[in-house]
Order: structure tokens, then C-alpha cells, then sequence
């Protein structure tokens, strides 16, 4: 019997590897892919491209200006004259903010009114604008600390160290001290790029899986197969095996990536990684058998592969977060094995827990690997019959 | 070119996609699906953040603060922990994302101006959610500093409190900051880009494995035709969806379109074609399907989901990275499409975007039908 697997498997890596167009495809996508993947898939924002109008023209005004200069987040690189200026800068998309100093707003500092600043934000993405809303506040709130500071001269009182009984006439300050864990600097990069490897493994896996077999049928192979004294249990085996194969290795090329190349710590174990890769490539494998069985030309199993796949992708929580969706959604990406090895692989990744955070996932994944490669397997049993 | 013998082709692709009634509802469904996927559940918007409370202090003064994070939209307090070990075990099992401390004494030194310290924990993982999440709780700390400064200011008798210098924020566009709304116009793209260059990228490669290319060859079809009508089948298909995308869009999600419909579907219809002549244009390069199957992933359906600025923007990507985005059509596409959905402007500023795609699609028919003569050779 394991001779006989032994060949298929032989006859399917010579399939594949023959052609040295398909040889450059199943090792140049993946890099490539994860290439991309790690540098465009970003949600940081630095350098906002920003408008600056200043209509006051005070020291006052520049201070604020500089206050934005010195900011990572914001780069001043345009400076409209008028409103009609700054509705073509927009339109356009040239700037992603505005910032609008109104006439008297040194005068409203210096008289101690409320002085205010206009800042416009592009929302047509609405992530970046949150984010760059967020920093434009936090500029503006320094600042306005800065005049406060200023303004009440000596009559806010500084903190001393060892005061006992109460402080006449103090005001209260108030402050938060953030600490952020796992990535401190909060780069998306060291989020996503960990997930890139749920991606890559599903996206080969599945398809290659699915459309490999019924290439058989379609050039009608598979009858030659079936006449040959393999069992179908040793079929599926030996088709299995080498995109098996070529899924760990896919783990393996994005983990000495991840490591080299983007510098994204692994801070949990390595050989959990790719036995929880394992239990995970049951079930893509599992899925693209299943399509297998239902597909008659290789257009229909990429149809269909890719009709499983998108939505999967979408629900697994690697760019949308899967708390932001209402419950019944949610519930249905219980039944998504992307979701698991997706928390799986940045819980080991990003913040290094082991079976004991992670066992309900690890768990989740075996049975749903066992249940979709098991039940693919009988139906594809049938179908040779 | 015979406009006979183009429609010929046409009409038997057409009956391909007839004959094959999976395939074809899974065309028709997928951008429902998307769509419904997109409108419905999937948004990157940050509100209700998992949050647990470690109060050292149990005083009033700190349950004013906590009942400000738990008023807010954007947290939601699961519960109260008891030591630092339990905020970190439940971060640790992706249970809350943020913990928020507060010190003991605090509201007496909030009185004795001792400048207490509110500590936040925050899980980084999911930067943009944290990081958005920070200012937000950051924003909410500092509203009620100003609350307690206001109020003690009243107390001593001196008015001279409030906020010296105040930001004004205005959101154009977009103003509720919806993701859906940036979202569900690239998906038009998107889906024009699955249509138009997976499903075609398959069907030239179809004809060489299933040895019908030479059948074909051996009629008096020209490549140009071959090209033409395998091409128009797909296109009525893309079209339909692009219609469908729009409608379910703009009426069931309410998905704001400010601009003219005729620019919107016209400017689909060229991307459109682009899309189905690099599908044929793989399919003259390979003769397996497999193969044709890859590099179409990789140079349609990826970089239309990753570089095209339809969920992470371009402008964040590194200069090579922001470089290669320009060789591909979608980034055009989208930018079309974003700015007549939500910013309603027309052809006098998106030309640059319009001429890009014309001249992409003339591009990529001129090498596609030379590869398919040189194959007929």
C-alpha cells in the first residue's frame, strides 16, 4: 500500500514540478505575496499630507503651526489661500486635512476666550480620518495645555512631592498614563504580517487541491487512475501529501520572513506553530477536496474555491475585527476555521502564550480539521464509485 | 475583423457559461455576497472596546471616571478586575483590550492636586484598533481633567477656566466616518476585477488543455475576434454584477453617491475591459489552467485587494511599494470610483485616472492579440 501512495505522490510532484513555469509559481507567489502582503497592508498613518491656512497670521498662530510641524503624523505640504483653494485640494484628494486658523485667534488667546481651531479631515477613508482626527486633537489639546500653562502662570500649582494635609486653592490635574503591550510602537505591520500565513496557507492549499483533481476528470486521467489497482483512500493520500507539503513549507518561508526580513518577533513556540499548521491544513485541505467532489471543470472549482474563500477570509478577523460584527455574524465565524489558527498564530506570535490561552482554539481547529477532511474523503469515495 | 465571426465566438462562450449554471449563479451571487459581507458586518470602525477596570481607590471620585468610559460609545466595560494578573490573563485570552487602572488615593489626590495618574492598558496587537482606541481614551481623561478643573476653578471663585484653544473638527465626505461608505465603491472594483480577469483567465487556457484551441485555429477566426468574443460574453456578466453592486449599494445599504451615474458606469465599462483583456492576455501566455489560475491571483485579484487603496491606502505604503501600485489598473479604478461616490466629482478631475484606463486597455489588447498570433504561428 505505501508503495503505492509512494508513487502517486512521486507521480504528483513530477506533475508539478515538470514545468518550470510551475515550479517559479509555487515558490515566487508566496514570497511575493507575502512581499506585498507585509509593506502595503498598513493602517498606520504618519506623514498626513496637510493643508495650512492661516488667516491670523500671529506668533501665535505659527507656534500652532510648528506644533504640527514637529509632529510625526502631519506633513504641511500645502498652503491654500482661500476657500475655494482648499475645495480643489480636497476634491482632488491632494490632502488628507485642513487646518484652518481663523482671524482673531491670537486675540481670543490673549483675551482669554475660548479661541478655536478649524481642522477639515477627508473622511472618504474613513480609518485614516479617525486616526488623523485623533492626532490633530491631541496636537491642538498640547497646545492648548501649553497657553493654559502660560495663562495661569504660578496660579496652578505644581505638584510637590511630600505635601501632608490639605493644598489651599488647588486645581486638580488630572493625566493618563497609557502603556500599550505586544507592539508598542503600534505598527499594523506586526499584526498582519503573522496573519499573512492563514492567508497564504488557504489561498494554495485549497485551490491547488481542488483544481489539481479535477483537472484529472476534465482531461480524463482520473478513469486511468481508477482502473489502476490504488484504493481511493490511497488516492486521496497521495494527492493530499504534496500540497500538504508545500503548505508547511509556505509556514516556514513566511516565518523566516516575518523574522528576517520585517523583524516581527515569534515570542511563543515554534514547533506549536506548525503543528497547530497542521491541524490547519486538514481542513483547507479538507475544503478543497470537498470542492473537488463538486466540480466538473477546473472554472467551477476555482469558482466555487474562491466562493468559500473570500468570505472566509473576511470573517477571520485578519483586517476586520470580528468583535466589530453584529452577533449573528459572529456566531457563524465560530464555524470558520480561519478564525482559529488566525488567533492561534498571532496569540504565538504577538503575545507568546502557549496551549494554556490558546487550547479552546487548538481544540476547535482539530475537530473542524477531522470533520471537513473526513467527510470530504467519504464523498469523494462515492464519487469514484 | 468580422463583426460575424466575433459574434460567433460570443454566442458559443456564452453558451459555455449557460451550460455551466454553478459557475454562473456563483458570478451572480459572489458580489451579493461581498456586498452583504461588507454592508452588513465587516467595518474597520472602532466603537464598544472591551474594557475591564482595576478601581485600587473605590471612591466616588473614581466611579465618576469609570461611569465616563462606560457612557462613552467607543468602550464597554466587561467587568472589574482585582489585581494586574487578571487584566493580563484576560488579554492574554483576547477577552478585553484594554485595562484601565485606577490608583488608590485617587480622589484624594485628585483634591490635593497630587496629579494622580489613571493607568491604560492597552492590548497593541490590533494596532489600529489601539490606536484609536488611545485617543479616544486619552480624549475622555482629558474632558474630564477639564470637568474637574472647571469645577474646582468655580468652587475657589475664579472664572477664568475652560479650554484656551479648542479644536474644530470637520469630516467631509464621509461624515459619520462609516467604513462601508469607502468600502462598498472599491468593491466594485473588485468584483469587476474577479469577473473580469480570474473567470476569463481560464477559459483561452480551457480551449488549449481540452485541445480545442487547434479546432478554433483551424477556423478562419482571427486572433483579434477570438479575443473580441470571448471577451464580450464576460463582459455582459461583469456588467450585470457592476449594476447589481451599484444597486444594492446605493438603495439597501444606503451607501452615499454624489456623482453622475452615466461617468460612474461608463468608467466601470472601461475598467471592465481591461480587466477581461488581461484575463486574455494570461490565457495567451499559458496553456494550463492552473498556471493561468495563478498568475492571475497574483496580478489582478491581489493587487486589486491590496494596492489599489481599497481598504489600507496607499499613501501609507512605502515609495517601491506605492510605485509598483501605479502598474496596476484597479488603484485608477478605485480612485474613480471613491471620488464620484463620496466626493461627487466628475471627469474634469479624475481624467488623468480616466486616460490611465483607456490607455491600459488598449495596451494590454495590442500584446494580447500579438501573443495569440504568435501562438497561432
Amino acid at each position: 500500500m505505501w508503495n503505492r501512495i509512494r508513487e502517486i505522490v512521486r507521480k504528483e510532484f513530477f506533475q508539478t514540478l515538470r514545468d518550470p513555469r510551475t515550479r517559479a509559481l509555487l515558490l515566487g507567489p508566496p514570497i511575493l505575496q507575502l512581499i506585498i502582503f507585509g509593506y502595503a497592508v498598513n493602517l498606520d498613518v504618519e506623514n498626513a499630507r496637510t493643508a495650512w491656512m492661516d488667516m491670523d497670521r500671529t506668533p501665535e498662530s505659527r507656534e500652532l503651526l510648528s506644533a504640527f510641524e514637529g509632529s510625526r503624523y502631519f506633513r504641511i505640504s500645502e498652503t491654500p489661500r482661500n476657500d475655494s483653494e482648499v475645495r480643489k485640494l480636497m476634491d482632488h484628494g491632494r490632502v488628507l486635512a485642513v487646518v484652518r486658523v481663523l482671524p482673531g485667534f491670537s486675540r481670543d488667546i490673549q483675551r482669554g476666550n475660548a479661541a478655536s481651531i478649524q481642522i477639515l479631515v477627508d473622511g472618504t477613508n474613513s480609518n485614516t480620518a479617525a486616526i488623523v482626527s485623533g492626532y490633530a486633537n491631541q496636537v491642538v489639546t498640547a497646545y492648548a495645555g501649553k497657553v493654559r500653562a502660560a495663562r495661569q502662570g504660578s496660579t496652578l500649582v505644581a505638584p510637590t512631592t511630600a505635601l501632608k494635609g490639605p493644598v489651599p486653592s488647588v486645581i486638580p490635574v488630572l493625566t493618563a498614563q497609557s502603556r500599550v503591550w505586544f507592539n508598542p510602537d503600534l505598527k499594523s505591520r506586526v499584526y498582519f504580517v503573522p496573519g499573512v500565513v492563514v492567508i497564504l496557507i488557504a489561498l494554495v492549499t485549497i485551490m491547488l487541491t481542488a483544481m489539481s483533481i479535477v483537472r484529472e476528470k476534465e482531461i480524463g486521467t482520473m478513469e486511468q487512475l481508477m482502473v489502476t489497482p490504488m484504493r481511493p483512500f490511497e488516492l486521496i493520500l497521495g494527492k493530499l501529501l504534496p500540497f500538504a507539503l508545500a503548505g508547511i513549507f509556505e509556514v516556514a518561508i513566511v516565518v523566516v520572513a516575518a523574522l528576517v526580513i520585517f523583524r516581527i518577533p515569534l515570542r511563543g513556540s515554534i514547533l506549536l506553530l506548525f503543528g497547530c499548521s497542521v491541524l490547519y491544513l486538514l481542513s483547507t485541505l479538507g475544503v478543497g477536496l470537498f470542492i473537488s467532489t463538486i466540480s466538473r471543470t477546473q472554472q467551477q472549482a476555482m469558482m466555487s474555491s474562491f466562493f468559500f474563500f473570500l468570505p472566509a477570509l473576511l470573517l477571520s478577523g485578519f483586517a476586520f475585527p470580528i468583535r466589530n460584527m453584529p452577533d449573528p455574524v459572529q456566531y457563524l465565524t465560530y464555524l470558520n476555521p480561519l478564525r482559529y489558527f488566525m488567533q492561534i498564530v498571532r496569540g504565538l506570535f504577538l503575545k507568546g502564550v502557549g496551549v494554556e490561552s490558546l487550547w479552546q482554539e487548538i481544540a476547535a481547529l482539530a475537530i473542524f480539521g477531522a470533520a471537513i477532511l473526513g467527510l470530504s474523503a467519504l464523498r469523494f469515495q462515492k464519487t469514484l464509485d | 475583423m468580422n463583426l460575424r465571426r466575433t459574434r460567433a465566438v460570443a454566442r458559443k462562450e456564452f453558451l459555455h457559461i449557460l451550460r455551466d449554471p454553478r459557475s454562473l449563479v456563483m458570478a451572480l451571487a459572489l458580489p451579493l455576497l461581498m456586498i452583504l459581507l461588507f454592508g452588513y458586518a465587516l467595518t474597520l470602525d472602532v466603537d464598544r472596546i472591551p474594557a475591564i477596570v482595576y478601581d485600587m481607590d473605590r471612591s466616588p471620585g473614581s466611579r465618576e471616571l469609570i461611569s465616563r468610559f462606560q457612557a462613552s460609545r467607543y468602550f464597554q466595560i466587561l467587568g472589574a478586575a482585582t489585581d494586574y494578573a487578571a487584566i493580563q490573563q484576560e488579554i492574554d485570552r483576547d477577552e478585553c483590550m484594554l485595562g484601565i487602572v485606577v490608583p488608590q488615593d485617587y480622589a484624594r489626590d485628585v483634591l490635593t492636586g497630587r496629579m494622580p495618574q489613571i493607568q491604560l492598558l492597552f492590548d497593541g496587537s490590533d494596532s489600529n484598533t489601539a490606536s484609536i482606541g488611545l485617543a479616544y481614551a486619552n480624549g475622555i481623561v482629558q474632558m474630564f481633567a477639564a470637568d474637574l478643573r472647571t469645577r474646582a476653578q468655580n468652587r475657589m471663585g475664579s472664572g477664568a477656566g475652560g479650554i484656551p484653544v479648542e479644536p474644530r473638527l470637520r469630516v467631509w465626505y464621509n461624515s459619520q466616518l462609516k467604513s462601508k461608505n469607502y468600502i462598498v465603491p472599491g468593491l466594485i472594483a473588485l468584483i469587476l476585477m474577479i469577473i473580469g480577469a480570474l473567470m476569463t483567465s481560464l477559459t483561452l487556457a480551457r480551449e488549449w488543455e481540452m485541445g480545442t484551441m487547434e479546432q478554433l485555429l483551424s477556423t478562419p477566426l482571427r486572433p483579434a475576434e477570438v479575443a473580441l468574443g470571448k471577451m464580450s460574453a464576460y463582459f455582459v456578466l461583469g456588467l450585470i454584477d457592476m449594476l447589481l453592486t451599484i444597486f444594492v449599494g446605493v438603495f439597501i445599504f444606503q451607501v452615499p453617491q454624489r456623482g453622475s451615474y452615466i461617468f460612474l458606469v461608463v468608467s466601470g465599462c472601461l475598467f471592465l475591459i481591461g480587466a477581461l483583456l488581461w484575463g486574455i492576455l494570461i490565457s495567451a501566455l499559458t496553456r494550463s489552467q492552473l498556471v493561468a489560475y495563478m498568475l492571475a491571483m497574483v496580478t489582478s485579484f491581489l493587487p486589486a485587494f491590496l494596492l489599489s487603496g481599497f481598504v489600507f491606502a496607499i499613501e501609507n505604503m512605502p515609495l517601491p511599494v506605492q510605485f509598483v501600485s501605479h502598474l496596476f489598473p484597479t488603484r485608477y479604478s478605485i480612485s474613480i470610483l471613491k471620488g464620484i461616490f463620496l466626493r461627487g466629482v466628475g471627469f474634469e478631475v479624475l481624467y488623468r485616472e480616466i486616460g490611465f484606463l483607456a490607455i491600459y486597455a488598449a495596451l494590454v489588447f495590442l500584446i494580447a492579440v500579438k501573443r495569440l498570433r504568435q501562438k497561432v504561428a
